[in-house]
């Protein structure tokens, strides 16, 4: 009698598949359906048509997601790397330390960081009046925008790179080291090939985040650096233009897809994300 | 270079902890700005307490956050059993790769994809109001179902499916023999996923933000609506609430491992 039956399907799945189709597969079906139709649901081009008006505002998105994620990479590496090397009981304080603040409304901290920034009472600039140095314009420019952008996402690249890394086979560094590499040579041959699982699933992580984000410039670029998740939002919640909205997303989703496949391309990553 | 790394650290960390700092200050700040210190006081944290409003939001997030984190864990578990008894094939490969898509798409996407289709169907049956609650459930047990099958499906191909057939031969009914063997085996990847989905629940904004309606406010969307306007320290009383009570879960969590771990050593020895 064989009881450890295999099938192509399982009933006990069932409940999920129904759920996914309705609410995973059947929005997206949605968001290309107003993509192409207008307000009374007549077919039209219209929406896809507008987006051209929209192309600077995706390169900015772009420009800015890849700047920040390229920043979170060289901030969080060597954090990585630096976190793994301690004993185990500091590794785990120092983990929950990086994941404290994801815990905390991404809205208030980055809401925090205008008062931090401001120019007649931002808490820098006062510190620098006090001292009797010049003022910094900081608030509402491109580099607020950013430094948000790294602030919140940093946590999403530390912890996939740390997660590999302290896993990562001693053995393996201790033999490059006994065959003579030096210290740069073995973080350069062996740590940073070996990381690289870590590192494309940081990469995946913050930009995702960052090309699509609507609340930070909103509140650090003072609404003079409009990105693509601004338009969007926008669509949604003021002008009701859901039709545009929806071919701004669908847009949207097909480049974060294109960006990613390029990615894993470049990178020969087999295994994919490192989580 | 040791020295030097610890700088690098304590840097980092500054970074991180820079505006929690200040929130944590000014939520103590006798004056109402949000960046000039004027003495210390405790005003807004008498005035959180009387806030009905707020209260209300937050006793809305810990009902949406129990109930769409459970649902999603008994959902996605059954799901991850289903999935992992299942034979290679494009149905098995297909269903992982819908599980994939709300972890891959961007939030803002996955928050207006379902919006549309909330709108649409509340058009079809004549409801103005769709948007509350239900939507919101719908959209937290959809964002939460990918982290708990992604948790539980490594437990289930860790667990020796002799041992269920074992419990059969034993004179176990299959459903039995489940909840005896094999269910006990994947607690750990179930509770984990239960946490997590507890806690993203808690934190959302953005898919809420689509999906719901003015009938029923979360917090994280209250409180989007206060910094619209000029904030006042109270929303900072508020997430210094938040901060030391997830610090203090955080601490006893962390502590209740390692006492674990500890046992565990021992018992090797």
């Amino acid at each position: 009698m064989k009881r450890h039956s295999t099938s192509r399907f399982n009933v006990i799945a069932s409940p999920y598949a129904v759920w996914a189709a309705l609410f995973i597969i059947a929005p997206l079906i949605f968001v290309v359906y107003y993509s192409f139709t207008d307000a009374s649901g007549a077919f039209t081009t219209e929406n896809v048509s507008a987006l051209s008006k929209y192309l600077p505002t995706f390169l900015r998105s772009i420009w800015f997601g890849i700047v920040a994620t390229l920043i979170c990479l060289v901030i969080a590496y060597p954090t990585a790397y630096l976190i793994s090397q301690k004993t185990e009981n500091i590794q785990r304080t120092m983990v929950l330390l990086v994941m404290l603040p994801m815990w905390m409304s991404f809205l208030i901290r980055t809401y925090s960081w205008m008062a931090i920034l401001e120019d007649e009472n931002g808490i820098i600039n006062g510190f620098l009046a006090s001292l009797g140095l010049p003022r910094v314009h900081m608030i509402n420019t491109s580099f607020a925008v950013i430094l948000g952008m790294v602030y919140n996402f940093l946590p999403y690249m530390i912890m996939p790179i740390y997660s590999v890394m302290a896993k990562l086979d001693r053995s393996m560094v201790e033999a490059a080291q006994d065959l003579g590499g030096s210290r740069l040579t073995v973080i350069r041959r062996c740590i940073i090939p070996m990381s690289m699982p870590g590192v494309v699933s940081g990469i995946t992580m913050v930009f995702v985040p960052s090309v699509s984000t609507f609340y930070i410039s909103q509140k650090l670029g003072g609404g003079a650096f409009d990105l693509i998740g601004d338009v969007i939002e926008r669509q949604f919640q003021q002008s009701y233009n859901y039709n545009l909205g929806a071919a701004l997303s669908l847009v949207l989703m097909v480049l974060i897809l294109i960006s990613m496949a390029v990615m894993n391309r470049f990178t020969g990553d087999e295994e994919g994300m490192a989580i | 270079m040791k020295i030097g790394s610890r700088i690098y650290l304590f840097l980092v960390f500054f970074f991180l902890y820079a505006p929690i700092l200040v929130l944590l200050i000014f939520s103590f700040n006798a004056s109402n700005s949000t960046s000039v210190f004027a003495g210390v006081s405790l005003q807004w944290y008498r005035r959180l307490l009387h806030d009905s409003a707020t209260l209300q939001a937050f006793r809305n997030t810990l009902v949406l956050a129990v109930s769409s984190s459970v649902l999603a864990t008994v959902l996605g578990t059954a799901a991850a059993v289903g999935i992992d008894k299942m034979k290679k094939g494009p149905a098995k490969t297909g269903l992982l790769a819908t599980t994939n898509i709300p972890m891959m798409n961007p939030e803002i996407v996955t928050g207006i994809s379902m919006m549309l289709l909330f709108v649409f169907v509340g058009r079809l049956i004549h409801m103005d109001a769709v948007l509350g609650f239900g939507t919101l459930l719908i959209a937290h047990v959809t964002f939460n179902l990918p982290y708990v099958i992604l948790t539980v499906l490594p437990k289930l191909r860790q667990t020796d499916p002799n041992l269920a057939e074992a419990a059969q031969d034993l004179g176990c009914r299959p459903v039995s023999a489940f909840f005896k063997v094999v269910l006990p085996s994947i607690m750990p990847g179930i509770l984990t996923g239960l946490i997590m989905a507890f806690t993203l629940s808690l934190d959302d904004f953005i898919i809420s933000y689509f999906t719901s309606g003015p009938g029923f406010q979360t917090l994280p969307i209250a409180i989007f609506a206060m910094t619209k306007k000029r904030v006042k320290p109270d929303m900072y009383a508020l997430s210094a609430l938040i901060f030391v009570s997830i610090l203090v879960l955080l601490l006893l969590y962390n502590f209740m491992q390692r006492k674990s771990d500890e046992r565990a050593r021992r018992k090797e020895k």
